[in-house]
């Protein structure tokens, strides 16, 4: 019995059925993450909720801020990047998550 | 309820909540509950001349739905025991 709990269970595992199993398939990877206020972050993803609340390891945080040039009305585009070894990130300011994106 | 369990096991241990508003709260977790509201002891604010307005706070309460971030201890971080939670939990909900 036990043997197939533990059959079923595996299955279960491997099993796509919402989009929330989609990022299953991506824990202990690295994803990439986009939030509110033009912030990004890189890291492993370690732990996530059905409120998309996260825990990330060794993530590089960048965030990117447009600044308008007074004279010549040109658009600069700065980012800010951090690492932090490990973070908490509340889920209501997560826009999406998906494999590291590939340039 | 995965997250409210794991910050319970941080209880004691030295973290810094960033807010939603940028000011980050470096701090002892004396407690947290279900909302993922949190009680920080002899706080200290990180950036404390850009906001020196909560000079004399020792003790704060701040409400979960304002936290951006938390960065936690490294030694705070059972990544086996997260990651079983995570698919126990994933499977179940």
């Amino acid at each position: 019995m036990d043997a197939h709990t533990d059959k079923m269970a595996s299955e279960e595992d491997a099993t796509v059925v919402e989009p929330l199993d989609l990022i299953r398939l991506s824990l202990e990877e690295r994803v990439y993450v986009k939030l509110k206020g033009e912030r990004e972050l890189r890291g492993k993803l370690h732990a996530y909720d059905q409120h998309l609340n996260i825990i990330l390891g060794e993530v590089e945080e960048t965030i990117t801020t447009l600044e308008i040039d007074d004279e010549t009305y040109e658009e600069i585009v700065k980012t800010q990047k951090r690492v932090i070894p490990y973070l908490f990130v509340r889920g209501d300011a997560v826009i999406l998550i998906s494999p590291p994106l590939r340039k | 309820m995965l997250f409210y369990s794991y910050f319970k096991t941080l209880v004691g241990k030295e973290v810094t909540v960033e807010l939603k508003n940028d000011l980050s709260i470096a701090g002892k977790l004396q407690s947290v509950d279900q909302f993922l509201n949190i009680k920080l002891n002899a706080i200290r604010i990180v950036n404390e001349t850009r906001y020196p307005h909560m000079k004399s706070v020792q003790n704060c309460f701040i409400r979960g739905s304002v936290i951006r971030y938390v960065h936690l201890p490294p030694e705070g971080v059972d990544l086996d025991l997260l990651h079983d939670a995570t698919r126990r939990e994933a499977r179940g909900a």
